[in-house]
């Protein structure tokens, strides 16, 4: 069912993800700037292939892969986003007002991540910079393992908000990190971090950047930035930016 | 440290003919050749020749000659000097040996224990020069049946998008980076000429060459280099490459010398960092996963371009390949143990993964045991040599086939598994913008464009030959093969009877 004007309305209970998509798809190339998507249940790639860029405001749970190869639009989620969101995503916006899944912004080359609570295994892996481009995800609370692996460019924040005075528990930070930096809240264990990655406090640079990032994460969700600001944050960058540069003999 | 390494070649210089004009010294990018200005004399370094002759053809007088080196091993079965100088490499390097191009083992080539039919007295062969002969192919994934709307004059069932190629030979994906922009214009261009498809690899598709988009398989791999929905739609086909027959199961560095600025654009990854493709796609860990970004690719592209997935031909390929098909690809790659590369760990390439035909045969039978063959095209590579070996493998069951090593051949690459330096002397495996003007892509494409045009004659020949007139009759009929020295389990997989039955 879809109530046309601007904001457009679906309600996408029922409705598999190829036409729901298609429907989005026929609304932006109509001109429509926002699309509210209400009772989403699991559909899979939104935000994928929209010729122009526009606002979509997910009301449910979408599936996995939400805004693939995104090129510029912003999707806000009331809800949870589950795996693959933001997968090699080029330009735009996501925010989740929730949780999201493994793999969280899969080899993105620019726009911005913001997930106000926890994520799963191997969040910003394989993330690139380039030119102009520089992808930012900021985690609200904690991630699982193998947070920033590959990373090879870009900034990954994670704040730790939900922890409630325990520590973060991912393991394996960083293993393979060859380009990019990651802020975290409060501290990890030598043992937690992968072997390619060196552990500095913030210059001021640092605190710029993460001060910019860390007050539109507030606005976003309503935190005071000043107050997350005022924690102790640890810089992690990688240790050589050839990790792999000795294994081989021509 | 003093190297133990024997030189592996030998340059003799005839003073009778040498003018000392040092095109030698010029085209050499190994050191080989240099001059002694005091002594005004071109001399050589035989220790550094690889065996590559490029000197030996561009020498205006014919006076070099390049050959083995005539150091004699003591004589071993188990001690070859292939093993002896790999040790020696290992002890000094202290690391993986690195090396380019294919597989060179001698494991059983079964093209050469493949012959095929020919028509005699009792059913007529056609001729091609009268005759029309059909080598056009389609790739796609094809309806299990077609039902037609009530006045059956309307098609009900959903068709997917079909690629034409007029020749079922492509150009096999060989990464910008690894190969020159030149490389890839003369790919590109005699794909689009001779009505085929080339393959960008996985090093994204440069700005110049989106105006042969309709003749591109973009390719997209673990490290997502170049991918972008611009580069999506561009191409005619898009490709997930889960693997490489010269290096099954594990990923790849493109080293930061070789990201120079154009790399890095088309790349769009810093100048001078090192691209690392991981083992795995971390988006895939089973076939569902797979499933999910063959759809992606599908949803991004609004699902008019057919995506086709690549593997290295394994233990496991039919089981695979079936899931592939259920997954959602449209057209399934398989690449073999002798499919080459710019640069794998020797180890990997020399000892991992199974002989095409093998993962040919079993494939194309089990998909057909299961029902499935209609829904994928199925597409091989890995060491095609000329159009015997295609003309065998599409009676195999392969829909069309890659050539990587043969096209580079034809451009003037002599195989001397150099590709991982960057030094290649002929101008193609390397990012060196002095060497990459070696190659004039009008040339180049005029070559390529030649070949296939050569391997379609043939085809064509033997397919008349046969008393078939379309390659589609070809297709899957083992019947018009026989196998000659193989032992029985060999042609049991194969699927062909022994010459004489």
């Amino acid at each position: 069912m879809i109530e046309t004007g601007d904001p457009a309305r679906i309600d996408a209970s029922g409705i598999h993800y190829r036409d729901l998509n298609l429907q989005v798809r026929r609304l932006a190339a109509r001109g429509v700037r926002k699309v509210q998507l209400c009772n989403v249940s699991g559909q899979r790639y939104i935000g994928t292939n929209l010729d122009r860029s526009i606002e979509i405001e997910i009301y449910g749970t979408p599936g996995n892969d939400l805004g693939a190869f995104m090129n510029g639009s912003r999707i806000v989620v009331h809800g949870n986003a589950q795996d693959g969101c933001g997968n090699t995503m080029n330009d735009g916006q996501i925010v989740v007002h929730g949780r999201a899944g493994d793999i969280l912004g899969l080899s993105a080359r620019g726009g911005k991540v913001f997930v106000r609570e926890d994520v799963g295994y191997r969040a910003g892996i394989h993330m690139k910079a380039y030119g102009d481009k520089k992808p930012v995800i900021v985690i609200g609370g904690t991630a699982q393992d193998f947070l920033a692996e590959y990373m090879a460019g870009g900034v990954l924040i994670m704040l730790g908000l939900t922890l409630n005075g325990n520590a973060h528990r991912a393991n394996f930070i960083g293993t393979g990190m060859h380009g990019g930096v990651v802020y975290i809240r409060g501290s990890v264990q030598d043992h937690q971090l992968g072997r390619e990655v060196g552990v500095a406090g913030l210059d001021e640079e640092d605190r710029r950047v993460l001060a910019q990032y860390v007050h539109e994460f507030a606005s976003l969700f309503g935190y005071q930035a000043d107050e997350i600001l005022n924690e102790r944050f640890i810089k992690l960058s990688p240790r050589t930016l050839r990790p792999y540069g000795r294994l081989y003999t021509p | 440290m003093k190297t133990y390494l024997p030189a592996k070649y030998e340059i003799v210089r005839d003073p009778e003919r040498c003018i000392q004009c040092q095109v030698c010294v010029n085209q050499c990018t190994f050191g080989t050749h240099c001059y002694d200005t005091e002594d005004d004399e071109v001399r050589s370094h035989s220790e550094n020749c690889v065996g590559c002759h490029r000197c030996v053809t561009f020498c205006p007088t014919g006076a070099l000659t390049v050959s083995r080196s005539r150091l004699e091993y003591r004589q071993n079965a188990n001690w070859t000097p292939e093993v002896i100088e790999d040790i020696l490499r290992q002890a000094e390097g202290g690391a993986m040996l690195l090396t380019g191009m294919g597989n060179d083992k001698g494991y059983r080539i079964y093209w050469d224990h493949l012959v095929l039919n020919a028509s005699q007295v009792t059913n007529p062969s056609i001729d091609p020069l009268r005759e029309p002969m059909e080598l056009t192919t389609y790739l796609g994934r094809r309806p299990d049946g077609v039902k037609l709307g009530a006045a059956g004059t309307t098609l009900e069932t959903e068709l997917w998008p079909q690629v034409r190629v007029e020749v079922p030979v492509m150009f096999a994906a060989m990464s910008y980076g690894a190969v020159s922009l030149n490389v890839h214009r003369s790919l590109a261009r005699a794909a689009a000429e001779m009505g085929t498809l080339w393959n960008t690899g996985e090093g994204g598709l440069h700005a110049s060459l989106y105006q042969y988009g309709n003749s591109t398989i973009a390719q997209v791999a673990s490290g997502r280099f170049g991918v972008h929905s611009d580069y999506l739609n561009a191409a005619r086909v898009l490709e997930i490459k889960i693997g490489q027959g010269a290096k099954p199961g594990i990923g790849g560095h493109l080293p930061g010398e070789k990201v120079s600025a154009e790399v890095s654009r088309t790349r769009m990854i810093p100048t001078g960092t090192d691209a690392l493709s991981p083992a795995p796609q971390h988006d895939i860990y089973s076939i569902e996963d797979l499933a999910q970004l063959i759809y992606a690719l599908k949803e991004a592209t609004n699902y008019t371009k057919p995506v086709s997935v690549k593997i290295a031909a394994v233990h496991n390929s039919a089981a695979i390949a079936s899931g592939m098909v259920r997954a959602g690809a449209d057209i399934i790659v398989l690449d073999g143990l002798r499919g080459a590369t710019g640069a794998a760990p020797k180890i990997i390439r020399d000892n991992v993964g199974i002989p095409i035909e093998m993962a040919l045969a079993s494939v194309d039978s089990r998909l057909r045991q299961e029902g499935i063959r209609n829904q994928a095209s199925v597409v091989i590579s890995g060491g095609i040599r000329n159009s015997g070996d295609v003309a065998k493998a599409i009676a195999l069951g392969a829909d069309a086939v890659y050539i990587g090593t043969a096209a580079l051949i034809a451009l003037g690459c002599h195989v001397c598994q150099q590709c991982h330096t960057g030094r290649c002397a002929w101008g193609i495996c390397t990012t060196d913008l002095a060497l990459t003007r070696r190659i004039n892509p009008d040339i180049g494409a005029r070559r390529l464009a030649n070949l296939l045009r050569a391997w379609s004659l043939e085809l064509k020949d033997m397919l008349g030959g046969m008393g078939i007139n379309a390659l589609e009759s070809l297709r899957g009929n083992r019947l018009h093969l026989r196998g000659v020295g193989l032992t029985d389990t060999e042609l049991d997989v194969l699927g062909v009877r022994t010459a004489g039955r």
